[in-house]
């Protein structure tokens, strides 16, 4: 028992330090990732107080969130000084790619709103 | 030192100019290919005419008329009420609009042009167009998994398979057109993804995966096979961030996509046929979120953090198993016609998923998965070959190529050996390229010697796209000797190796220019027969649509077996009771009561639909077997299933339905009977049907309640008209007494005919 919250703890102190070493630009990108993922989870608990009726807005609100919580999670991928499969890669270019698969994803919610 | 630099530079210049030159030949190969198959699938055409060919493709085309006479925004919002009287049908809401947007943007974009194309040309050729188009992308999907080789065999393949052919003749204006070449192109940029890890190719990846959900039901197919390649990769440890990034975004943008189609709606989230999807996407953010875990953490204090989560996890993953459904409606095919479909690749096929596993790729892993999932479904529906079409063609395509690339190797080396008589040893010695399974062109290879010669093609087919160097008998010096064993064959065996190969190559050409001249390309809506005097048509169908549209009101209502309802729709421009949607059983069950029941009720039956013309197909004359009589026994069984005065046993005679003397009386006095031979008699004297293969029972009668209006030549198409009621009805008083009568007998026990 001891030893699992000493080790509780020891973990938890370990992932704290390594994360505090990543770059700031990345951490940015995981507080907009933990931004994102928030509203979503309020529309969720908000859907289950006044039930679902246009729920294509709901999908699309949901969605919506989550999607580009996803394209966020991808350009840190890519940008990602430490990831060897993408360091040919100008950081740039992710960011181009970013922004137009937000594009399209936002011009999808945009028609499915209603 | 200098000799080998400048040698070097002189070859890198010569490999760039050969390398020019495989781009060019490799060009000009696809536009063969393209051409290929788009005339491989015009033998209807010349034979017969440019016209739309069995039944669902005159649907399509009739929305496509509408939809290039209305403009989008009422198509998208159309109520038809030409069709299942007196219900209608949504067609915005329960059509899958690909097909008949992109016919309808190629015909503006034409048209525009003043390129001044009518509708039914487009129509009709769309289809070969877009095979044309389905084998551009197989090879650029093959190219992605196994080289450029590879992916010219296999598109060569793919143009001329006989299953890809019959759905997709000029002519067969239907889904599977366009749906083929947009689930190819789909994988294409999904395997693009996969191998560049770009966010721009996962964002197009997402809209051709768009454009598959608009054309085809089919497309339930990639987003169950893309998620179980994912869990593939991730169960063999070949996880990385390209996979995340090649999946994540396309469940999001997909299912948004996938949900703004009308006919998937909110099916897209609900259905138990995306949930392997979604269960997926979770599986692969734990994995991912325990890869960057790993990558923070030192391994044992990893190892604690795992424990951890599994003691507390494993409570809640036993909860949320997805099932998915796989229903199987249709029957599964036999053995000889997977050989008719697939012919040669059919054992071509084992010697690709070998050529894929060296070496192991993420994108040859999912050209196996993609294989056995497809024989899987195959296997169960006969019409699920046309998924498995692609699939054995990039297979056969790898195979295929491999063996001409161990071949041709071979060959090379052998003759190398046979030009050079001592083994000069020559500066450069570089080892050849390891890996077995390469397909890349020659240049790679002829980097390792230097030549000095110039380099000419030789003469080959069409099919081989890789150039062999003729080297010419001076001192050509050659490697000494492999750092690593390659795979060499004596020369003899390797040409006969590759005659044979070509030999093979060359039955499968004839067998699928065989397919598609003969088997293939019949339009079913004009038969024809060959006899003494030469090709006899049969064009009794329009013939039959042609009177009706000249001879009847634009309101009159058509009753017929369901088979016909979008040809009459579509050619006789009339409003039908039921059509080849049958989305409505009860309403199928009426008309094949009707058809059932002796005159009068049918009469009954038809005047409460607002019936005037009834419309039977009967082949006895001729000898058409697919005539209303012999599909006679659906509409009893459909008709029994909803309305059980209708029962089976009553039109059997042992067991078998028989038309002749031997018939039951209830057969012998139902409508279809009476529509269909009545005055058959008097074409022969004797009444002798030419598909049952025997007289007929009752020969001599009179039609009470309906009249007949219309026979075509051949008497394959007979139309009647409903008499209009009597004005006076005699022996009302007699009609009172019966009407007490049945009261009574109901207490018996007796089913009671709803519409008396």
């Amino acid at each position: 028992m001891p030893s699992a919250t000493s080790d509780a703890r020891v973990l938890i102190q370990s992932l704290s330090r390594a994360y505090a070493a990543t770059p700031t630009n990345l951490k940015i990108i995981d507080l907009y990732v933990v931004f994102a993922v928030a509203t979503a989870l309020v529309q969720v608990a908000y859907m289950g107080l006044v039930g679902t009726f246009p729920f294509n807005s709901f999908l699309s609100g949901v969605l919506s969130c989550i999607g580009t919580a996803v394209l966020a999670v991808c350009l840190r991928i890519q940008v990602n000084k430490d990831n060897k499969e993408f360091k040919d890669l100008p950081p740039e270019r992710a960011f181009a790619d970013f922004v137009l698969c937000n594009l399209v994803l936002h011009l999808v919610i945009m028609n499915f709103l209603g | 030192m200098a000799e080998p630099e400048v040698s070097s530079a002189a070859s890198a210049g010569g490999w760039r100019l050969r390398n020019a030159f495989g781009g060019v030949l490799c060009a000009f190969t696809l536009l063969l290919i393209g051409v290929l198959a788009f005339s491989i699938r015009l033998f209807s055409v010349i034979k017969y005419e440019s016209v739309i060919h069995e039944f669902d493709p005159y649907f399509n085309f009739r929305v496509t008329q509408f939809l290039s006479k209305n403009g989008i925004y009422e198509f998208w919002n159309w109520f038809d009420d030409r069709t299942w009287y007196p219900l209608g049908r949504v067609i915005g809401g329960t059509v899958y609009p690909g097909l008949t947007l992109t016919a309808g943007t190629i015909w503006w974009l034409l048209n525009s042009l003043n390129i001044p194309l009518s509708v039914e040309t487009v129509c009709v050729f769309t289809a070969p167009i877009f095979s044309a188009n389905a084998s551009w992308a197989t090879y650029l999907l093959t190219k992605e998994a196994k080289g450029t080789g590879a992916g010219l065999m296999a598109a060569a393949i793919l143009a001329m398979v006989p299953s890809y052919i019959s759905r997709s003749v000029a002519g067969s204006y239907d889904n599977e057109a366009v749906a083929i070449f947009a689930l190819i192109f789909t994988f294409y940029l999904y395997v693009k993804t996969l191998n560049t890890g770009s966010l721009f190719y996962a964002t197009l990846n997402a809209l051709s995966y768009f454009y598959m959900v608009c054309s085809w039901g089919g497309y339930t197919f990639i987003i169950n096979l893309i998620p179980m390649h994912v869990l593939l990769c991730i169960v063999t440890g070949r996880y990385s961030s390209r996979l995340y990034i090649a999946y994540a975004p396309l469940v999001i943008l997909g299912t948004l996509l996938a949900a703004l189609v009308p006919v998937v709606g909110f099916n897209a989230v609900m259905t138990s046929e995306h949930f392997a999807s979604f269960l997926v996407f979770i599986i692969l953010h734990v994995v991912a979120l325990v890869y960057y875990i790993k990558g923070l953490l030192t391994p044992r204090l990893f190892k604690v953090a795992m424990t951890f989560v599994i003691t507390v996890g494993l409570t809640y993953a036993s909860k949320y198993i997805p099932i998915i459904a796989s229903v199987s409606e249709h029957q599964p095919p036999t053995w000889p016609s997977y050989f008719m479909d697939i012919n040669v690749l059919a054992f071509l096929i084992p010697a690709g998923i070998i050529s894929c596993f060296l070496p192991l790729s993420d994108a040859s892993s999912f050209m196996v998965l993609y294989l056995v999932t497809a024989v899987y479904f195959s296997g169960v529906m006969v019409r699920l070959m046309l998924v498995l079409a692609p699939a054995a063609c990039i297979l056969s395509g790898i195979a295929l190529s491999a063996a001409f690339d161990v071949l041709t190797r071979s060959i090379k080396f052998q003759l190398s050996k046979l030009f050079d008589d001592s083994p000069a040893a020559s500066g450069d010695s570089s080892p050849e390229s390891s890996s077995a399974g390469t397909v890349n062109t020659n240049s790679t290879k002829s980097e390792s010697r230097t030549e000095k010669s110039e380099t000419a093609p030789k003469e080959k087919p069409s099919k081989k796209n890789r150039k062999k160097e003729k080297e010419v008998a001076e001192s050509v010096p050659v490697r000494p000797k492999k750092e690593k064993r390659l795979l060499v064959l004596p020369f003899e065996l390797s040409v006969m190796g590759i005659l044979l190969l070509i030999v093979l190559g060359g039955f499968y050409v004839v067998h699928c220019v065989w397919a598609a001249a003969e088997a293939y390309s019949a339009p079913s809506i004009v038969l024809t027969s060959r006899n003494r005097d030469g090709l006899h048509v049969f064009d009794d169908f329009r013939e039959a649509y042609g009177w009706l549209s000249h001879n009847t009101d634009v309101d009159d209502k058509v009753a017929s077996w369901w088979d016909y309802g979008y040809q009459t729709t579509a050619m006789a421009n009339r409003t039908v009771i039921v059509d080849n949607n049958t989305w409505n059983n009860t309403h199928i069950a009426t008309v094949g009561t009707a058809m059932s029941s002796p005159e009068k009720a049918a009469w009954e039956i038809f005047n409460s639909l607002d019936v005037k013309y009834v419309l039977v197909v009967f082949g006895g004359l001729v000898g058409y077997p697919s005539d209303d009589i012999n599909k006679f026994l659906w509409m009893v069984r459909i008709g029994g299933g909803v309305f059980p005065h209708i029962k089976e046993a009553d039109y059997l005679r042992d067991g078998n339905y028989r038309v002749d003397a031997q018939a039951t009386p209830t057969m012998l006095n139902c409508l279809m009977y009476k529509l269909c031979y009545y005055r058959f008699v008097e074409t022969d004297g004797k009444g002798y049907d030419r598909v049952r293969g025997y007289e007929i029972g009752k020969k001599h009668f009179k039609l009470t309640h309906f009249e007949e209006v219309f026979t075509t030549h051949h008497w394959m198409v007979r139309i009647y008209k409903l008499k209009p009621q009597k004005n006076r009805v005699r022996g009302k008083l007699k009609k009172l007494k019966s009407n007490s009568k049945t009261s009574s007998t109901l207490a018996a026990g007796q089913k009671k005919n709803p519409w008396q």
